[in-house]
This record gives C-alpha cells, sequence and structure tokens, in this order.
C-alpha cells in the first residue's frame, strides 16, 4: 500500500522549514549528521522514503536553499546516495539547480574535492541530469579560460576549478564528448595560453595538467598534449581525478560492510607478500657459474662498470679557456673547459680582471654545445665567480646588457640571477663566504624561481623581526664571528643604480611595462635582494629612497607576481637602511607606503600580497616603538 | 649483480709530497710492528707504523731530491734507497737508528729502479743502470763489487733501460735479469756471461713496469700506452708473447705480482689501481681512489694470509692501503 502523498506533503513541508531554518542558522553539520545517515538507511531500498526525502529538500523555502542543498552534498557519503537522497532535485526547480550548479561550483571553493566528487557523480549517474553535467563543464571551463579570471582569482580557487573540470571529464562518455569536441578544444586553447602566461608556476602548472587531460579525452587515437611540470603529490592527485574509480564501497548493509573492509584488508596483505618476495631476491648466484668456467677461482670480480675512459684535461690558463669557448671545434675540450672554469677564475684572480668583462660577455652568449650535466648551473656560477672577482667593471657591463637590445628574457633573468648571487657573496663575511657557496646554489638555479622567493623572504623578514625585538634582552651573541671589510660595499651602488635606471624606457624588443612583465617581476625581486644585502653600506639610504619611488610608480601593477616583489622591496628597505634615515630622510615616502600597505592588506585579491603587506606594515610599527624607546 | 669496489683500508697521509716507490716490512713476529717505508719526491723516505697509521721516522739521505726506489735487505733494521741525488744509500735502522751506513754513487741521472736479489746469507746482487746509455750494471752488496755489466750489442738501439728484475728459478741456480727498455723491448740477460738470452719486443712504447714469477716463468710487462703484455720462458730461455690485455686509458707506471702468485696490481696514469687474476689474467677490480697518477703499487709480506694488504702510492701525496682478495 503506497502512502497518499496529500497527507505526508504538509508534514513534510514544516520538516523543510525547519530544516531550512536550522541550515540557515548555522546549525547543519549538528542536524545532518544525524538527519543524513538515517535517511542514508532508509532510503536504501525504500523508495517511498526517497520520495519522501526528495520532497524534504525540495520543500525547503528559496531563501534557504543554499544553507541547506551544500552541506547535503558535504555530508553523503558518495553520488549514489547523493542521488538517492536528492533525486533530480536540481532539473527542476531554479534555485536548487543553481546553488549546486553555479554557487558551490563557481563562486565557493571551500569545498574538498571529495564534495565534489559527490555532487558531480551525482550529476552524472541519472541520464536527465547528465545534460547539467555538460552545460556545468561548458562553464566551468568558460571560468578556466577566461584571462581576467586566471589573473584575478585566488589560485584556491583556481585550483578547485580545475579539479572540478577533472572530475566533469572523468564522468563524460564518448558520444557526449563527441557531442562537444569543438567547444572543448577551443576552450582549452583559449584556457591553456592565459595560463601560460601567468607568472605563478603553479597556476602554470595546473593550466598545463588540464590542458593535457582535456587534450587525451578528445583525441583517443593520435598525439595528444604533453607538458613538462614537475611531478609531485599536487599533480598526481590532481591526474588522479581524472579516472572515476567504480564505486565498490558503502552500499548495502552492515554485514557487508564488514565484508568489504575484510576484502579490502586482504588487498594489501596480498601486495605486500608479493613485494616481500620480490626483495627477498637475492644475490650472487654468480659465484657458483664462474668458479666453473675459470681457473682463478675464488677470486670475485667486483662491479668495474665506473672503469672509463679518462677525461681530456682542461686548460690551465684563463685565455686559454677564452680561446676553447670562442673557438675550439674540439667539444671535448670545451665541456673540460666549462667545467673547469669556475674554480680556474677563483684560483687566478689578477688573470681573471684583466679579462673579466670579455669573459663576462663569453659567458652572457654561451649556449650549450654538447649535453653538459648541469649546465645552466655551471655557467651561472662561472659568471659569478667572475663578477665578484671584478665587480665594477663586470656589473657595468651587464647591466647595461640588461637594457639592451635583442637579448632573450632567459639572458636578461640571468643577468639578474648572477647579480644577486654575487651581491650575496660579497656581503657576507670572508669566513662564510666558503659555505655561502653551496647555500647560493639553491635558490637560482631554477630559470624561473617564481613565487619561491617570496617564501623565502618571509623566512627571512620573520627572522628579522626576531632578531630586532630581542636586541633589548641578550646581550653579545656566543660566538663571535669572523669579520671582515664588506665588500659589497663598494660596489653596491654599481650593481643597484643602473638596473632601476632605465625601467619604463621600452625597447624594440623588450618592453618592462607591457608584455614582459615576467621580467618585471624578476627585476623587482632582484632590486629587493640587492637592497636587503645592501645594509651596512654607505650606499644604502640612497638606495632606499630610489627603490621607495620605483615601488611607488609601480604600486598599481595588475600582475600579483609583480606586487609580491614590490613590497619585497618595502621589507628590505624596512630592514637595511638605518632607522635615523628612515625617519629623517624618508619621511613622507613612507608616510604614503603606509597607506598604500593598508590598502593592499584589504583589498588585494591575493593572499601572498596582503601577508607581505601586513608584515611590512609590522615592521613600520616596530620601528616606530623602536625609536620612541630610545632616548634621541 | 656484482660489489661497487672496496674503499681502501687506510689512508696514510703526511708526505706533503708525491709518492713514488713503496715497500712493506710486515713479516716480523709480534711485538714487532708492521712497518712501510715509502720515498718521496721531496727526498725524505718515510717509515709508517702500520698500527698506529703514523710516521714513525723520517729519513733524509737523498738531499732533498727524489726518491724512486726503497727495498730491505732482510728485514726492516737494514733498508736501501735510490735517489735522484745518483746515489744508491744504505741505511741501518736497528735500534732507533737512522744512519747511511755505506753509499754507491751510480752516476745515472734516469728514473730506472735498481732490483735486489738475495743470493746467499749476508749477499745480495743488485741490478742498476749504469753511467752509459743502455748499460745495466750488476753489483755484490754489501761489498759493492761489481759483478758484470750487460751492454746490448752496437746497433740494437734499445735505448735506456726503465726496469730490471733480478730472479733465479730456484736458490743455487745462476740467477737472470729481465730488463725492460725504452724501445718497448724485454730482455733476458745471462748475468754469468754477460750476455742477452733472447729479446722480445713487447711494446711500442717504453716499458715503463715488468715482473716475472719464477714459478710459472711468466711475466707482464706494462708501457705508457694501453697494452699489458703477458709472456713467458720457455725451455730454450726464450722469451715469447703469451697474450695482452687492452686497458681503458693508457699509462702504467709500476706492476707488481702478490707474493702467493693470485693476483696482480698495476699503477695507472688515469689514477686507478686495477687488480687482475694472474692465472688468466681476469679483471678484478678498478679502484679509484686517487686523484692524480699512481706511480707505485706493492704487496705485504704478511705471514698470515688474512692480514695481507697492498699500498699504492700516488702523486696527489697520499697511500692508500687496501685488503683485497685475502680469503684465498
Amino acid at each position: 500500500a503506497c502512502f497518499v502523498p496529500g497527507g505526508l506533503d504538509c508534514s513534510i513541508s514544516f520538516v523543510s522549514h525547519v530544516l531550512g531554518k536550522v541550515c540557515v542558522h548555522g546549525r547543519q553539520k549538528e542536524i545532518l549528521s544525524v538527519l543524513v545517515p538515517r535517511l542514508t538507511d532508509l532510503t536504501k531500498s525504500d523508495c517511498i522514503w526517497q520520495r519522501i526525502c526528495w520532497r524534504l529538500v525540495e520543500c525547503v523555502p528559496d531563501r534557504w536553499m543554499e544553507a541547506v542543498v551544500p552541506p547535503f552534498v558535504q555530508s553523503a557519503p558518495g553520488a549514489d546516495t547523493l542521488s538517492r537522497l536528492l533525486g533530480n532535485l536540481v532539473v527542476t526547480p531554479p534555485k536548487a539547480q543553481f546553488v549546486v550548479t553555479q554557487k558551490v561550483l563557481l563562486l565557493q571553493y571551500c569545498h574538498t574535492t571529495a564534495v565534489l566528487q559527490n555532487l558531480l557523480g551525482y550529476l552524472a549517474l541519472d541520464s536527465l541530469r547528465r545534460a547539467l553535467l555538460i552545460k556545468v563543464l561548458q562553464e566551468l571551463l568558460e571560468t578556466w579560460g577566461s584571462s581576467s579570471a586566471v589573473k584575478h582569482s585566488p589560485p584556491e580557487q583556481q585550483q578547485y576549478i580545475s579539479k572540478a573540470i577533472l572530475i566533469c571529464l572523468s564522468h563524460l562518455k564518448e558520444p557526449e564528448i563527441e557531442s562537444c569536441r569543438q567547444e572543448l578544444l577551443t576552450s582549452m586553447m583559449e584556457g591553456v595560453k592565459c595560463h601560460l602566461d601567468s607568472n605563478l608556476p603553479q597556476i602554470r602548472r595546473l593550466g598545463m595538467i588540464v590542458a593535457e587531460s582535456i587534450s587525451s579525452k578528445i583525441n583517443t587515437d593520435g598525439p595528444v598534449l604533453k607538458f613538462q611540470y614537475e611531478e609531485d603529490d599536487e599533480a598526481r592527485e590532481l591526474k588522479s581525478l581524472l579516472v572515476q574509480t567504480p564505486p565498490f564501497c558503502v552500499v548495502p548493509g552492515r554485514l557487508d560492510d564488514d565484508r568489504n573492509e575484510k576484502a579490502e584488508a586482504a588487498l594489501p596483505l596480498v601486495l605486500e607478500s608479493t613485494k616481500k618476495s620480490h626483495t627477498a631476491a637475492p644475490v650472487m648466484p654468480e659465484e657458483e657459474s664462474d668458479a666453473e668456467l675459470d681457473s682463478d677461482d675464488d677470486l670475485i670480480p667486483y662491479d668495474m662498470s665506473e672503469d672509463k675512459e679518462l677525461k681530456t684535461k682542461a686548460p690551465v690558463y684563463i685565455r686559454d679557456c677564452i680561446e676553447v669557448l670562442t673557438g675550439s671545434e674540439d667539444v671535448d675540450k670545451w665541456e673540460a673547459t666549462v667545467k673547469a672554469l669556475e674554480s680556474l677564475v677563483r684560483k687566478n684572480p689578477a688573470a681573471t680582471r684583466e679579462v673579466s668583462v670579455e669573459l663576462a660577455k663569453i659567458l652572457l652568449h654561451l649556449e650549450e654545445k654538447t649535453c653538459v650535466e648541469g649546465f645552466v648551473e655551471l655557467r651561472q656560477r662561472a659568471q659569478v665567480a667572475v663578477l665578484t672577482t671584478d665587480p665594477i667593471p663586470v656589473a657595468k657591463y651587464l647591466t647595461s646588457q640588461f637594457y639592451s637590445l635583442n637579448y632573450s628574457l632567459r639572458q636578461r633573468m640571468d643577468i639578474l640571477d648572477v647579480l644577486v648571487l654575487a651581491a650575496q657573496e660579497l656581503s657576507y663575511p670572508k669566513s662564510h663566504g666558503k659555505t655561502k657557496h653551496s647555500g647560493a646554489q639553491k635558490p637560482c638555479t631554477q630559470l624561473l624561481p617564481g613565487s619561491d622567493s617570496s617564501k623565502d623572504w618571509r623566512r627571512i623578514v620573520d627572522e628579522r623581526i626576531k632578531s630586532k625585538t630581542r636586541r633589548f634582552a641578550t646581550g653579545q651573541s656566543q660566538v663571535e664571528m669572523a669579520s671582515g671589510p664588506n665588500e659589497f660595499n663598494s660596489v653596491a651602488g654599481h650593481f643597484f643604480f643602473p638596473l632601476i635606471q632605465h625601467f619604463d624606457r621600452p625597447l624594440t624588443t623588450f618592453d618592462l611595462l607591457g608584455e614582459d612583465h615576467l621580467v618585471l617581476g624578476r627585476l623587482v625581486h632582484t632590486l629587493a635582494s640587492l637592497m636587503y644585502l645592501a645594509v651596512n653600506t654607505v650606499a644604502v639610504t640612497a638606495m632606499g629612497k630610489a627603490l621607495l619611488e620605483f615601488v611607488w610608480a609601480l604600486r598599481f601593477h595588475t600582475d600579483s607576481y609583480v606586487r609580491q616583489g614590490l613590497l619585497s622591496c618595502i621589507s628590505s628597505v624596512l630592514l637595511s637602511v638605518p632607522s635615523e634615515r628612515l625617519l629623517e630622510d624618508m619621511t613622507e615616502e613612507l608616510l604614503e607606503t603606509q597607506s598604500w600597505l593598508g590598502d593592499v592588506v584589504e583589498k588585494d585579491p591575493d593572499g601572498d600580497c596582503r601577508r607581505l603587506a601586513l608584515q611590512n606594515l609590522l615592521l613600520m610599527e616596530n620601528l616606530k616603538k623602536k625609536l620612541k624607546t630610545v632616548p634621541s | 649483480m656484482a660489489l661497487p669496489p672496496p674503499d681502501p683500508q687506510f689512508v696514510l697521509r703526511g708526505t706533503s709530497a708525491a709518492v713514488h716507490t713503496l715497500h712493506f716490512s710486515c713479516g716480523g713476529q709480534e711485538p714487532d710492528v708492521p712497518i712501510l717505508f715509502s720515498g718521496s719526491e721531496n727526498g725524505f723516505i718515510h717509515v709508517w707504523n702500520l698500527k698506529t697509521h703514523r710516521v714513525d721516522t723520517a729519513l733524509d739521505g737523498h738531499g732533498r731530491k727524489s726518491v724512486y726506489c726503497v727495498e730491505t735487505m732482510g728485514g726492516k733494521t737494514r733498508l736501501l734507497s735510490q735517489g735522484r741525488d745518483q746515489r744508491i744509500c744504505l741505511w741501518d735502522l736497528a735500534e732507533g737508528r737512522t744512519s747511511v751506513t755505506d753509499s754507491v754513487f751510480t752516476e745515472n741521472v734516469g728514473f730506472c729502479r735498481c732490483s735486489l736479489l738475495k743470493v746467499a746469507q749476508g749477499r745480495w746482487l743488485m741490478a742498476m743502470a749504469a753511467k752509459a746509455l743502455e748499460e745495466v750494471q750488476v753489483l755484490e752488496l754489501p761489498s759493492k763489487m761489481s759483478v758484470c755489466t750487460l751492454k746490448p750489442e752496437v746497433g740494437a738501439k734499445l735505448g735506456m733501460p726503465m726496469c730490471l728484475k733480478l730472479w733465479q728459478l730456484n736458490c743455487g741456480s745462476q740467477p737472470l735479469l729481465l730488463a725492460g727498455y725504452e724501445d718497448g723491448s724485454v730482455v733476458l740477460w745471462n748475468l754469468s756471461m754477460g750476455k742477452a738470452l733472447s729479446q722480445l719486443v713487447c711494446h711500442q712504447e717504453p716499458v715503463m713496469s715488468l715482473d716475472f714469477d719464477s714459478e710459472k716463468t711468466k711475466g707482464i710487462s706494462g708501457s705508457s700506452e694501453k697494452v699489458l703484455s703477458i709472456w713467458s720462458l720457455n725451455e730454450q730461455q726464450n722469451l715469447q708473447v703469451y697474450k695482452t690485455h687492452k686497458l681503458v686509458n693508457a699509462g702504467i707506471s709500476d706492476i707488481t705480482i702478490r707474493p702467493d702468485k693470485k693476483i696482480l696490481a698495476t699503477a695507472g696514469w688515469d689514477h686507478r689501481i686495477r687488480i687482475f687474476g694472474w692465472k688468466k689474467l681476469k679483471p678484478l677490480a678498478v679502484l679509484d681512489y686517487h686523484t692524480a697518477t699512481v706511480h707505485c703499487v706493492s704487496f705485504s709480506d704478511h705471514r698470515n694470509p688474512s692480514e695481507r694488504l697492498l699500498a699504492a702510492g700516488s702523486k696527489d701525496h697520499r697511500i692508500s692501503i687496501w685488503s683485497m682478495y685475502t680469503q684465498t
């Protein structure tokens, strides 16, 4: 016998109202944690209860729909459960559809991947709802492919949308893909372009992964798009979303749950035992066989695979190196020279000084002739060695080349990297110079460190804040560090000012304020580093003033990487310029900067920018406090 | 999967100069300390205590000119050293003394290491490159009397003698000399008659070093090229090439066969020490520790086989000590 819906309608709508009200008041978790499991159980086999459930949610007033449906999606254990609970809710009532398709997917991004899986799986399960799935995918792709969205929306949201796209793709069947193949292709092309244009490596990678996935779906035969990027856990997680695992989980009753658990437990055991048998397979059956063949018995040879021909010797004189690098056809010699150059330069400073600019020129233009391992690093270290051996002329040359015609972006960024590394080396006391070598390798060997430097800065700023506030409590630190003259002092200006001079003068092939915002971002970060390293130099105040003006001119730049760099610049200025000079010579600039920082903290869309701005404000506060407590 | 080559058991540092020659003296009973003698380019002979791995004594007897050969004469109290000051010195090291008891002025400015052979109690024969270009002189020690002078035939064009090895088939039989020359030949000399018994062209380049197994009458020579040459002596006392072995890199400074005739070691210009089985010249290991040419290799004379060591001296001032294949 079936219940007449009539009588139950009224009571259900009352319950819906109660449910809605409770959820709107923020108690979704409590009520749904009781309600959803109960409903899950009840609706497992009883379709009347299913209908009741559907009506329940359907009758929730529109204004509370947003508070009810997402938590439902969240707390349902699986897409098919959600399907039972919600039915075809999303197809008819416009509000529910809006909540599910627009709100959850495009406007919010706080939900977990599981929620996305539930939601999209739910859409995929019924033929009526599949049309919605395709529509949803199209909208997601539109957002994904919009360049303004890529530029202005937070990375977390972009990741969320990417995940949603991947899950949608995983649910689509062949005929569906066929029907919207052209659209997919167009969106993919547009989207890939704006993603690759971004300065943040995370965004670029998201773009690459999604594009690859789309391409693999639409080109099932034939060549697919393949990018090169770092395969870490995040990438793997994203790619795993493309494959839908059949729901072998929770469905029937308690008994089956136990059985499933046992099956799951049995599976890993089986895998482990096979693994063990593999590793146990050992060693040296060679012993026996060899003894028979040879009468040199019980003399077991060692591994001699490393016994290779000795490489050609590298030249011993700097001028010979120049000859080899510019003319020589002998590739072995060229390779050996590249490997030996840095140490030769450091061992022969006098000889290097005679030809420093020439050597710098050669290194800047040096292209990889053979496949030398670590070529980029070797070239960079040689350049740094040359620059630190003869700073003023080489810095002059490099900074002038930075703004010259016909260099590639990579070369310009090389110049920036080399300047920072050399400045780092010069500004550290000699005893540390040796250890800093190995440390200096880390940050700048990648061609595009991207937002890495901002993370470094956060750490450094934190440390410096700590060290400054502790100064009143403790006295001299335990160990007297070796001291020596600051070699960066005499050359800091030569590194810094030429770089900052011409940034607004566009050349035919190089426009910092226009297309080449990547280089601008790197330039800004470089200036921040140089400023930081210029602490205790004579030129630091002039540098600080110039840098604050530079920051002011660029403060509204649309690229978040550039803005992060500008904020790092301010940190460096605040940390490096002595506080007396800051307050006497730069009061106006500081006040203007402070008001800008306040704006950034509140309104900037990028999380990193906001954090940096907040730290800068803290630094400024500390500065004021410090000067108040110290009697002048 | 073959094991990677072992690391040196320990490394002796402190010579502050390239090491040109090594000689072990470990045959003594307890409480005798095992000793390693090393000769360096700065003219010093270091006496290394192999228990403490430190220098016990430094002998300065060649006027700071490179020492390129050291040998013991019956125990570690009597030492023979040869240097580029054109002298061969005999040392008395008993009871802590460090004095040169006698010396021979060779008038030879080459690098050919002399060869010692004990022929009777208290009597040795020593072969060394003589003043004249192609000649080898054999002296009796300690009397320093000349036994013979070995001159190649006129027009033989052998060049300088590069390496020498005195041997006798067994105690009491007549001593013979194997000499490797600058033109790549190895010549077998009869000392009593002063004549060459056989000559074999083993290499295209100068013979840098050779060693000989008198039991099997088989020898091996290395050169500045990439080839090791193994040759044997037949019943008619004729040298014949047995086989050759091609190396990866050119240049061998020293070859030595272990006293038990199981393995041999070569010192390479490519900084590597190579170990081969002696029976079939089976390559056993390539030891890549040194960072410059290895000048010399030497096996120890430990009575206990499990304690046997291999030492290698290099231009990088280090002496590496290895324990290899000691179970056989």
